[in-house]
């Protein structure tokens, strides 16, 4: 069997029952994680989200040394993602405590907390690497996450986790959306908003934890943010975005956990990254509202709108014009022939940016409130704007009608 | 006064007119770190009256509407609306924030940011109706932007950024309305648009604060004046108030005389 068929197996969910309930696990995982991420990201916090799961590390670890001392199985999971949950906590609270009790600012309290949480872990996973007890193999998958052994036990934990954010998200919907958008607007009306910061932060913090077996501590961060920042490629709302981030997540989770399925070394977590990257990408270039390609053609295009108006005015002014494209923009339109001078079409369609000019320049002088004036742009036509009465009108009051080219 | 409740030997509060005033602060001070920015400021702002918070910059005008709410946390002061806490009349209140304080590449069209100002009657969990989306529509018809309802934020010129939030304030019902700097770096058209749709409000018995930069215009747009410069230099009408003598106390050599005695005779203007 090629890769490629595992992988249709995989995606399909005919891969066997474990590669079928990674791929739902994972998928359910990255629609909660776009849910989440997307208030995280909105409120610029995700640094103090990859803190809180880089924190989540010595509690892992913690927890599974305590388990084995009380003579237990080290990895049982439910204990380990306790222990996770509560460094992880400890760590956030850690953060919030240097930021707003010392005068260190909020990325160096990030980064001490982050560092110091970390290499705290790596040391104890050390030590528990040289240990002979406790089935200790494997606590490092906890690092890059991994497909291997899902327990359907786990999966129920991930979609229970899951449903339960979505209910979060719904209830505190407003207040993390005001607190993003306003926090000074919140706070005066009653929003409280170290108390709502600290909720989203739960809920990054109840994604990292049931994230660990899958994508791992490390990369989880990518799984809060990325789905929120492609959906904002797409939409200007945050109902919409909240909405298509808990679908790209969730796509990006499945589609990556099918493609790891291929192969026994791929790793889970950064394959889910990637394939969210790969989703990122593409809406970047692509997206019709925010995309890079669509704001260059928007840009060209409105170039050429410019560069035709200052042409035509130029010919009613009969001034010569040398600028490359506006000679070319005027010829591609069949404004002026090939050696300059305006075609019938051009002086009609002078005629009438001149009248236009005017039109606007009377506006611009004698009513100085009118709202239309806020419409002006350069380019409108005021024509477009106003009813044929009003334009009657200030054609009237025109100094001379005829007064063009 | 301090924030010391004076109590009479019948032991009933002394009534210091906080009472009948739509807001009273009392010996409000705020803080950032251990610099004061606003020090033991007293004021009382009559019902149904438009008052300008004059002072020059970094004077703390600001930190004082951002205390009397709570936004920023008070170091020490009382502050009373319609003669309850603060606390307990927030309701009655709405506030708008300094334009630039916001991030208007925010995901949020015109209409979604007006009906910011109806969460507090919507609630957190229901869905907002067609009667909200009709609330939020007759606020931003009032601020000439109903056209705008579906336009990115972030596509907005300053001036109508500021009229849609004044707008949101308007969706908050309020009867004391608190604004920072609403006529900053905005057009002249929509300077003339958004004072009239404050005296439209006082004109309907509420009360307007307006932190205010711009000395020339207070006579004209406002009938009470509050001058502060870290601690307040006088409050009062805008007649007996606003006075050469006491802008010099304000701005200290900050002002040529010259210029300050022409805003001062200006007025009424």
């Amino acid at each position: 069997m090629t890769p490629f068929d595992h992988f249709l197996e995989a995606l399909t969910l005919q891969g066997g029952y474990n590669s079928a309930l990674v791929a739902i696990g994972a998928g359910l995982l990255g629609a909660a994680a776009g849910g989440a991420g997307t208030f995280i990201f909105l409120r610029r916090r995700a640094l103090i989200s990859d803190a809180v799961s880089h924190s989540t590390l010595p509690g892992v670890c913690l927890a599974f040394l305590a388990m084995v001392a009380l003579g237990g199985d080290g990895r049982w999971l439910p204990g380990l993602l306790l222990g996770s949950a509560l460094s992880s906590l400890v760590g956030l609270l850690m953060v919030e405590w240097i930021a707003r009790r010392t005068r260190l600012s909020e990325d160096a309290a990030i980064g001490a907390v982050l560092s110091v949480f970390f290499g705290l872990g790596i040391v104890l996973l050390t030590v528990i690497q040289t240990l002979s007890t406790g089935r200790q193999a494997g606590l490092q998958t906890f690092l890059l996450g991994s497909t291997a052994g899902m327990l359907t036990s786990e999966a129920v934990t991930i979609a229970v986790a899951a449903a339960l954010l979505a209910v979060l998200v719904f209830v505190l919907r407003r207040p993390l959306t005001l607190v993003a958008f306003d926090p000074d607007f919140a706070a005066a009306t009653g929003v409280n908003v170290r108390h709502t910061d600290l909720a989203a932060m739960g809920l990054a913090l109840l994604v990292t934890v049931i994230g660990l077996k899958v994508v791992g501590l490390i990369l989880v961060v990518a799984l809060l943010i990325i789905p929120a920042v492609t959906a904002r490629f797409w939409t200007d709302q945050v109902s919409r975005m909240v909405l298509l981030a808990v679908l790209f997540g969730g796509a990006a989770g499945y589609l990556g956990a099918a493609v790891s399925a291929t192969a026994a070394a791929l790793p889970t977590g950064p394959i889910i990254v990637l394939t969210a990257f790969a989703g990122f990408l593409v809406s970047a270039l692509f997206s019709p509202v925010r995309g890079v390609v669509s704001a260059a053609l928007r840009r060209r295009r409105f170039q050429r709108q410019v560069h035709r108006r200052q042409g035509l005015l130029a010919l009613v002014r009969g001034e010569p014009i040398y600028d490359g494209l506006t000679l070319q923009v005027l010829r591609r339109d069949g404004l002026i022939r090939r050696d300059g001078v305006a075609t019938l079409e051009g002086r009609a369609a002078a005629a009438k940016a001149a009248l236009d000019e005017a039109r606007w320049s009377l506006v611009r002088s004698e009513r100085a409130d009118d709202p239309v004036l806020e419409r002006y742009d350069g380019l409108t036509p005021l024509e477009d704007l106003l009813t044929a009465d009003e334009i009657a009108e200030v054609d009237r009051r025109l100094p001379s009608p005829e007064g063009v080219a | 006064m301090a924030p010391v409740e004076l109590i009479a030997r019948s032991g009933e509060l002394v009534d210091d007119g906080r009472k009948d005033a739509a807001l009273a602060i009392r010996g409000l001070s705020v803080s950032y770190g251990a610099k004061a920015a606003v020090f033991s400021v007293d004021a009382t702002l009559p019902l149904g009256t438009m008052t300008a918070i004059v002072g020059p910059n970094g004077a703390g005008k600001s930190s004082l509407l951002k205390g009397a709410l709570g936004v920023v946390p008070r170091l020490s002061g009382e502050v009373t609306v319609f003669g309850r806490p603060f606390k307990e009349a927030r309701h009655r209140v709405a506030y708008v924030p300094q334009r630039a304080s916001v991030d208007w590449d925010f995901p949020a069209r015109v209409i979604d940011v007006v009906l910011m100002g109806l969460y507090r009657k919507i609630g957190w969990v229901r869905l907002a109706g067609r009667k909200h989306r009709e609330t939020a529509m007759a606020c931003l018809e009032r601020v000439n932007m109903a056209e705008f309802a579906e336009r990115q934020i972030g596509q907005l010129s300053g001036g109508q950024q500021q009229r849609v939030f004044l707008a949101r304030a308007l969706a908050q019902d309020a009867d004391l309305y608190l604004l920072d700097e609403p006529l900053a770096g905005v057009d002249a058209a929509t300077e003339r648009a958004i004072i009239a749709v404050l005296q439209e409000v006082k004109a309907a018995g509420r009360t307007v604060v307006c932190v205010h930069h711009d000395l020339s215009t207070v006579a004209q747009y406002f009938d009470r004046v509050l001058l502060i410069n870290l601690s307040k230099v006088a409050e009062g009408p805008v007649e007996t108030t606003f006075t050469v003598e006491n802008l010099q106390h304000t701005y200290g050599g900050r002002l040529a005389t010259a210029h300050v005695e022409e805003l001062a005779l200006g007025r009424g203007a």
